[in-house]
């Protein structure tokens, strides 16, 4: 099929201005989205640049607007969006060249949740035991490949950059509902504050967004819900 | 071109799981400052696609026993006999500790009903050397490797690592034998940064993307063997490169072998289940070498799906139940890419280039060896990158999981007690000197005419693909080395398209096709050299495996674009190599 590829370009070091690039040629319907724009860069011009590495989305390297919508380009086919393609860089981010957009202070928010095991007990000898009642709590959280495509998908994110954002939560919900973990009070105290979760409004963006599935607006309420437990 | 300069203690290169194993350990040493160099952010690393498990003897499934002992006969077996057996001896006994330690750092395993870490088959993975299948994969569903590389991360966070994110190593400072650091491009500005160090380790990964159909990432690009090759360190066993039997058609993608674990079965064109004829006993899970020869010559033999170059992995006996549990990721390939369900139709798959068992030979503490067997002081690998030798000539599924870790670990380890006797050495007045003339030289190709990095790149895959993939003889690898050297010609005269210098892709993907040609041209001439058959090294006109002559391993030195071939012995402990039947 003929596809026409319209692409956000920002070159600060030739081009004060961001603009669009159209680009024209033929592709398989099962191409995916990544698989078009690096015939781009391979045959086209040389000069488009964006991040990607797996190309088949546990990676989490290439998400960026595709028709408007937060995605994956590597698992978005072609086929499933149709001949035009308009693609643009997450929205929410300084974006440093092209398609590429500053993480920084994304990891910074994903940093202070306390994204990690935290425990009071030493360790048995060997694992801790966990029932699959008790693992499952918390299986749809780990999933997170950290691609951003659901905080940069918040309208809450948008109007507010302080807001931890959607992932950073999902990724303290990882811990607070893993039965083995006993940090969840010093969690729960960051995710409380004035731009903790409560700058959720409940929108569902995110859980669009996210290339995993994970139930993400249905793991923020239940951390709202802890935090108001814990209130109580 | 602005140059910068750091000092660290520790540096480790590659922020995967062998890097970040090693990281993780080092900061375990109060007072030592680490640094971790990732050419992408550490959660995008290549271990975040492995999917099946990690293997140890931890016999948890339903009083199953399992010993340490086994898994290595296991692991020298499916290696052909060529891996090194004290280095297996000591995988194989740390796997429980490392894989309990991952779990007390936060990894989510699966469970098993009683709370125990679930375990699941996996190819050549036997009780009582070789009499039947056991389960010693520990898994956390289809996504072992995604959560290995999160929780490893989550602790180098927790314990304070020093992250140069998007710094990709371009130059390894060694210098009378003694690893001084490393040189770096930021990705962002496109400056060089030197890293001075007194211990550094490559953990930088595979380079499947030699491969025209692979499962890897395409950022697997061999960085660290060819900055290091180009230092005068050795590269041993190259020509050992594993080939996965269930690739996703066409896409290299990979299906994990834990579909076949879990019961999934290899179909041909007329339904049978042909792993029968290949390997009697353990059919569809014999080793990955034998399986994927059979599936080459199923095809050959016109027996491939509608006479085409793939086979069926049919998993739909297995239920909704287990794929949607227990193999969540596969399906999710499989309705995204190819629009059909697991749970109602078989898959599509072929061979793809997967593993390197090859890769910069370090002893057993990671230290990297030199052509004469001395230590190159300062210098660590770990990871798909090093050849301790624990897979020989073939890698047996759930043990690179466990190399990197087992080794990352031991890596760490020991460059910290290094870095509490070490000094930190000098360096000359410019190290960077030969990185910024590499790189300069490219950027002074924009806009003008040459060589097309895509187009070699796509030249030298399909190359490799056709001459020196699972099957090869003298004359495929000849013609593939002359074509090589054409290419290696071409490879000098690219020309890019970006002039800029922040983030430039189109320098960094040439600069690394010249690296992936050099290191093409040492796996096919290591190819042609080696004149028996062994593992995943098949050699249609020597099909026989000849431990008279061949017992050893390789190790191969770029000088001037030549490659210069000498051998090491193999270690044996306690398994005297025998005949190969699965």
């Amino acid at each position: 099929m003929r596809v026409k590829f319209k692409i956000y370009r920002y070159q600060p070091e030739v081009r004060e201005e961001p603009y669009f690039d159209t680009f024209e040629f033929d592709a398989e319907p099962t191409d995916r989205i990544l698989d078009g724009l690096n015939h781009i860069r391979w045959q086209l011009d040389g000069t488009l640049v964006l991040r990607r590495s797996c190309q088949h989305g546990i990676c989490g390297s290439d998400a960026m607007r595709i028709n408007g919508v937060n995605r994956l380009a590597c698992k978005v086919l072609i086929g499933d969006v149709g001949a035009r393609i308009t693609i643009e860089p997450l929205m929410g981010f300084k974006v440093i060249k092209d398609l590429v957009v500053d993480m920084d202070d994304f990891f910074d928010q994903y940093r202070s949740v306390l994204p990690y095991m935290i425990t009071e007990q030493p360790p048995p000898e060997a694992e801790r035991l966990q029932s699959p009642a008790e693992r499952e709590v918390y299986d749809d959280t780990t999933k997170c490949i950290l691609c951003a495509a659901c905080t940069t998908a918040c309208p809450s994110f948008w109007s507010n950059r302080d807001f931890v954002g959607p992932a950073a939560i999902v990724q303290a919900h990882r811990f607070i509902f893993d039965s083995r973990d006993e940090g969840t009070d010093e969690r729960l105290e960051v995710l409380g504050e004035r731009d903790g979760v409560w700058r959720c409004r409940t929108i569902f963006n995110c859980t669009e967004a996210c290339p995993r599935d994970i139930k993400i607006t249905r793991a923020i309420g239940e951390v709202k819900k802890a935090i108001a437990l814990k209130g109580a | 071109m602005s140059t910068h300069v750091h000092t660290y203690d520790a540096l480790v290169v590659g922020g995967g799981g062998a890097g970040l194993m090693a990281a993780v350990h080092l900061t375990r040493q109060p007072g030592l400052r680490t640094a971790v160099l990732s050419k992408l952010y550490p959660t995008r690393s290549h271990t975040g696609a492995a999917q099946g498990g990690i293997s140890a003897s931890l016999g948890n499934m339903e009083e199953e026993k399992d010993s340490w002992e086994w898994h290595a006969f296991d692991t020298v077996k499916g290696g052909d006999y060529l891996g090194d057996q004290d280095a297996i001896e000591i995988m194989c006994r740390e796997a429980p500790e490392v894989v309990y330690d991952l779990e007390h750092m936060g990894l989510p395993f699966s469970r098993t009903d009683d709370g125990k870490i679930a375990q699941r088959r996996f190819g050549g993975h036997t009780q009582n050397y070789g009499e039947s299948l056991v389960r010693r994969s520990c898994y956390a569903a289809d996504r072992t490797g995604h959560m290995i590389l999160q929780t490893l991360y989550q602790q180098s966070i927790k314990h304070g690592v020093r992250f140069f994110d998007e710094f990709q190593v371009v130059d390894l400072l060694i210098d009378d034998g003694e690893c001084r650091g490393a040189v770096a491009l930021e990705l962002r500005t496109g400056d060089l940064h030197v890293f001075r160090s007194k211990a550094l380790v490559f953990a930088t990964g595979g380079y499947g993307r030699i491969w025209e159909i692979t499962s890897n990432a395409i950022t697997l690009t061999g960085d660290g063997l060819f900055v290091s090759a180009r230092c005068g360190v050795p590269l041993e066993d190259m020509e050992f490169f594993q080939f996965h039997p269930t690739g996703i058609w066409k896409l290299g993608i990979l299906i994990t072998e834990g579909v076949r674990g879990e019961g999934g079965i290899l179909r041909n064109s007329e339904g049978e289940r042909f792993m029968e004829r290949y390997a009697p006993s353990l059919k569809d899970l014999a080793s990955r070498d034998v399986v994927s020869r059979a599936i080459y010559k199923e095809i050959r033999a016109g027996r491939g799906i509608d006479g085409k170059r793939y086979v069926h992995l049919d998993a739909t006996h297995l239920g909704a139940d287990v794929i949607e549990k227990k193999l969540p990721e596969i399906a999710d390939f499989c309705r995204t890419y190819l629009g059909i369900d697991p749970v109602t139709d078989p898959m599509p798959v072929q061979p793809t280039a997967h593993y390197a068992m090859g890769g910069i030979p370090t002893d057993i503490q990671g230290a990297v060896l030199a052509m004469d067997g001395s230590v190159i002081r300062g210098l660590y690998a770990a990871g798909e990158c090093a050849c301790v030798s624990v897979h020989g000539a073939n890698r047996l599924g759930a043990n690179s999981l466990l190399d990197l870790v087992v080794f990352g670990r031991r890596a760490g380890m020991a460059m910290a007690d290094h870095c509490e006797a070490a000094e930190l050495l000098p360096v000359g007045d410019d190290p960077a000197g030969r990185a910024r003339a590499d790189l300069e030289r490219l950027w002074a190709t924009a806009g003008k005419d040459g060589e097309k990095a895509a187009e070699i790149r796509r030249e030298m895959s399909e190359l490799m693909m056709s001459n020196v993939s699972v099957f090869r003889t003298e004359e495929l690898l000849i013609e593939a080395k002359q074509k090589l050297a054409e290419l290696k010609e071409r490879a000098d005269r690219i020309a890019i398209d970006d002039p800029s210098r922040a983030f430039n892709l189109d320098l960094t993907e040439a600069w690394e096709t010249q690296g992936m040609v050099a290191l093409a041209q040492v796996i096919t001439e290591c190819a042609l050299n080696r004149t028996e058959s062994r593992g995943a090294h098949s050699r249609e006109d020597f099909p026989d495996r000849d431990d008279e002559n061949w017992l050893k391993h390789t190790l191969a030195v770029l000088r001037d674009g030549t490659v210069e071939i000498g051998y090491k012995p193999v270690s044996f402990t306690r398994f005297e190599p025998m005949e190969r039947v699965y």
